[in-house]
């Protein structure tokens, strides 16, 4: 035995870490995505809150967007974090019991967030509702990764750090910055989970949606194009299209995304000033997303026909057409006129949707699809399956951002029809009977792009078995092979 | 020297102080003025010359507690928009002051349910235990889940005035020493005062109940009087009557 483990050369890379997440990223996917589908349903059909305090929809739904963005993109984000940069630095990840330390910290957030909101311990603010606790835990766990990227940036055996960490970086400080100054509260005592948020009314929105607007534009798009500059042009075999277009996006997106926050707050007390400039950076944003998608679509330039036989680059390139979508579509939504229509109703949801079903979950499918056989050092089990999984998922994303554009846009107009006499034509409970179909088809839209999902878990499982089934027979012929060897040393000998 | 891209590229630890620069200037230039203009949140005052917009008492402190528990404002706002049709279905525009005690701010980005902002006594107490306990009661095509916990659970309230302590930590004007008692009276006023007086807080809490009578059943105290008594102070505060039309409108 001995012998056998000396042969076995340690792995290069710490894979193991990058497989733990990925593995978490999919479960926690299917949980938040199906507590998402589950909420659409309580919203079509309210008799399936069953009168449970802990699934009713106010609590439900910091379940599914916890889940789906810090579990699942979260999750996927420490995987192909940690790949990417070991793989582009060509150096082993720095400190792997700290590693350890962060899915074990990540995956207690997750489980204790989702708890707690359900058993009614939440801060009341979006995507921000963990109670003060676990805020610290996150804040613990962030500085660790922070640690580890840095230290393994600093291990590289390449003189520059490539493009795709930048993001990855950008992200991290981004995330800690965020995370800290929007969770200053006070608690109510030690043994309590109860807090009050530090600043109160105008400041508190401001400071609310300057993080709930860049953990979008930092967590679900800076990142995510990290992930985007790796694997791209490594499943198109091409070098990136430009770089000097990258580093003047990356330059502009991460300057320009932190003041685009306030314009989730045009039209309230918010003072004009603030409300107006974060409008105006929200359409410069527009320069800088398309940069990037431009640059990710156009590395496939001169290898269109892979869209024809690769279904992992049918899933990048669509989901930089979501991203491209999504971002011309909310400066459209950060003008003022506009946004008097679209705000508070389900035409934000469509919006959010499209950037995370259409550009987050869909690039993630096409880098995890890339990254499980080399992983697992196999190939992938099923390429239809990877097929099925696309059209599910486009189909159930075509479904749901219409019926929210229908709802939003429907909700809005009828809001503010008057009569010929000057009253209001409807009552408000007439725009809720007007959105109950188009909830029908978003919660069938969710059903679709779940099933997708649950289509890929199987698939992947299958790829993981067939790894380690292939890597066992590896290890039995390598055996049997050194059995043999020493066999034939020891007769040898015996006979001399 | 000269200056280039690449000398960025292949210092991690430029990269990193480089982007944390960039990543601040955005958040430091739109939300630290807030709190030095003074206009931000503008002064409103009663006709006896009181501050209009008061702390929240410690039974509806609890109320607003459940309200933010069951994730209320994923459906409902509480910031009315200075248009037609929203003045006419809710009222007045909200103004800043109206939310100057709400930590953490409750203005929603939803309404898949009408705004709260001003529905404090457009509806009776009874309507809203009806309405909370069973919607599709009261409104047929409502979708609001049913919360007939809240008449079920007794009220906690042994924390209150931890709560209120933690509230003065960030800024609410509670009074625990005769000093700030004194400094409320002037504020507010005698009888808002009292209200806000730390160590009279599970008194006070308990005769806003007994005499709100909010859950229509005086011999227990639910978490149905709490969130009762909450929805029934929202918008109550400012009685835009004493003003002329626009005057608010200078502050935006």
């Amino acid at each position: 035995m001995a012998q056998l483990q000396s042969i076995a050369a340690p792995e290069q890379y710490n894979y193991d870490i990058v497989r733990k997440f990925t593995i978490m990223a999919l479960f926690w996917g299917i949980l938040g995505m199906s507590a998402g589908l589950y909420a659409a349903l309580e919203l079509a059909f309210p008799a399936f809150n069953l009168d449970i305090a802990q699934i009713t929809f106010g609590r439900l739904r910091p379940v599914h967007t916890t889940l789906v963005i810090f579990g699942f993109g979260g999750c996927a984000l420490f995987a192909t974090s940690y790949y990417v940069v070991q793989r582009t630095c060509q150096a082993r990840l720095w400190g792997s019991a700290l590693a350890n330390f962060t899915f074990w910290g990540w995956q207690a957030v997750l489980a204790l967030g989702a708890l707690s909101y359900m058993w009614g311990y939440s801060q009341g603010r979006e995507y921000a509702e963990f109670p003060w606790p676990i805020d610290i835990l996150i804040a613990v766990v962030w500085v660790a990764y922070l640690l580890i990227y840095v230290q393994t940036l600093r291990r590289r055996s390449q003189p520059h750090i490539y493009v795709a960490n930048w993001f990855y970086l950008g992200f991290i400080l981004a995330t800690a910055l965020l995370h800290i100054f929007n969770n200053l509260a006070v608690p109510v005592g030690m043994s309590s989970m109860a807090s009050y948020s530090a600043f109160a009314g105008v400041q508190d929105a401001m400071t609310q949606w300057w993080y709930g607007h860049n953990a979008v534009g930092f967590f679900l798009t800076a990142a995510f194009l990290g992930m985007m500059y790796y694997f791209v042009p490594k499943q198109a075999g091409r070098p990136v299209y430009s770089y000097r277009l990258s580093i003047i996006h990356f330059w502009a997106l991460v300057f320009l995304y932190m003041w685009a926050g306030a314009h989730h707050l045009h039209w309230t007390a918010l003072p004009d000033w603030t409300s107006t400039l974060a409008a105006t950076f929200s359409i410069m944003l527009l320069l800088p997303s398309w940069g990037g998608m431009i640059n990710g679509i156009m590395t496939l330039s001169g290898a269109w026909e892979k869209l024809r036989t690769d279904p992992i680059m049918l899933f990048l390139i669509t989901a930089l057409s979501f991203y491209g979508m999504a971002t011309f579509e909310g400066p459209l939504m950060s003008l003022k006129s506009v946004n008097a229509l679209s705000h508070y109703t389900d035409w934000t949801i469509g919006h959010v949707h499209s950037g995370a079903l259409g550009w987050v979950a869909m690039i993630t499918f096409g880098s995890m699809y890339h990254l499980v056989p080399r992983l697992y050092d196999t190939k992938i089990h099923s390429i239809r399956l990877i097929y099925v999984h696309f059209w599910l998922a486009s189909i159930g994303i075509v479904l749901y951002i219409t019926s929210m554009w229908v709802a939003g846009i429907g909700q809005g107009l009828l809001l503010r029809g008057f009569d010929d006499y000057g009253n209001l034509a409807y009552s408000f409970i007439e725009t809720v009977t007007f959105l109950h179909q188009p909830y029908v088809w978003r919660a069938l839209g969710g059903a679709f792009f779940l099933s997708g999902v649950l289509v890929m878990a199987y698939n992947t499982w299958r790829t993981i078995a067939n790894g380690k089934r292939e890597a066992a027979e590896v290890e039995a012929r390598l055996s049997a092979k050194l059995a043999r060897a020493w066999y034939r040393r020891v007769t040898w000998s015996n006979q001399e | 020297m000269k200056l280039k891209h690449e000398s960025i590229e292949v210092n991690a630890g430029l990269l990193l102080v480089l982007t944390l620069v960039v990543i601040s200037i955005g958040g430091l230039v739109e939300i630290v003025p807030l709190f030095f203009i003074n206009d931000t949140v503008e002064e409103v005052k009663t006709a006896d010359g009181h501050d209009a917009v008061r702390p929240y008492t410690p039974l509806e402190i609890r109320g607003r507690d459940i309200y933010v528990r069951e994730g209320c404002y994923l459906c409902h706002s509480q910031m009315i928009r200075p248009f037609r049709d929203e003045m006419l279905r809710y009222g007045h525009y909200s103004l800043a002051a109206e939310s100057q005690y709400d930590h953490p701010f409750q203005w929603g980005s939803k309404r898949t349910g009408p705004d709260l902002a001003r529905v404090g006594g457009k509806y009776s107490n009874e309507w809203h235990v009806q309405h909370l306990m069973a919607p599709r009661s009261v409104v047929p095509e409502s979708i609001m889940p049913n919360y007939p916990w809240l008449m079920k659970t007794a009220l906690p309230y042994a924390d209150i005035a931890d709560r209120m302590r933690a509230l003065n930590a960030v800024g609410v004007p509670y009074s625990e020493t005769d000093q700030e008692y004194q400094a409320n009276v002037k504020r507010f006023g005698v009888k808002v005062a009292e209200k806000l007086n730390i160590l009279d807080a599970e008194s006070n809490l308990l005769k806003q109940a007994e005499q709100g009578d909010y859950d229509g059943d005086r011999r227990r105290l639910t978490e149905m009087d709490a969130l009762v008594a909450y929805l029934q102070v929202l918008g109550t505060m400012v009685d835009f009557k004493q003003y002329q039309e626009g005057h608010f409108a200078e502050f935006r």
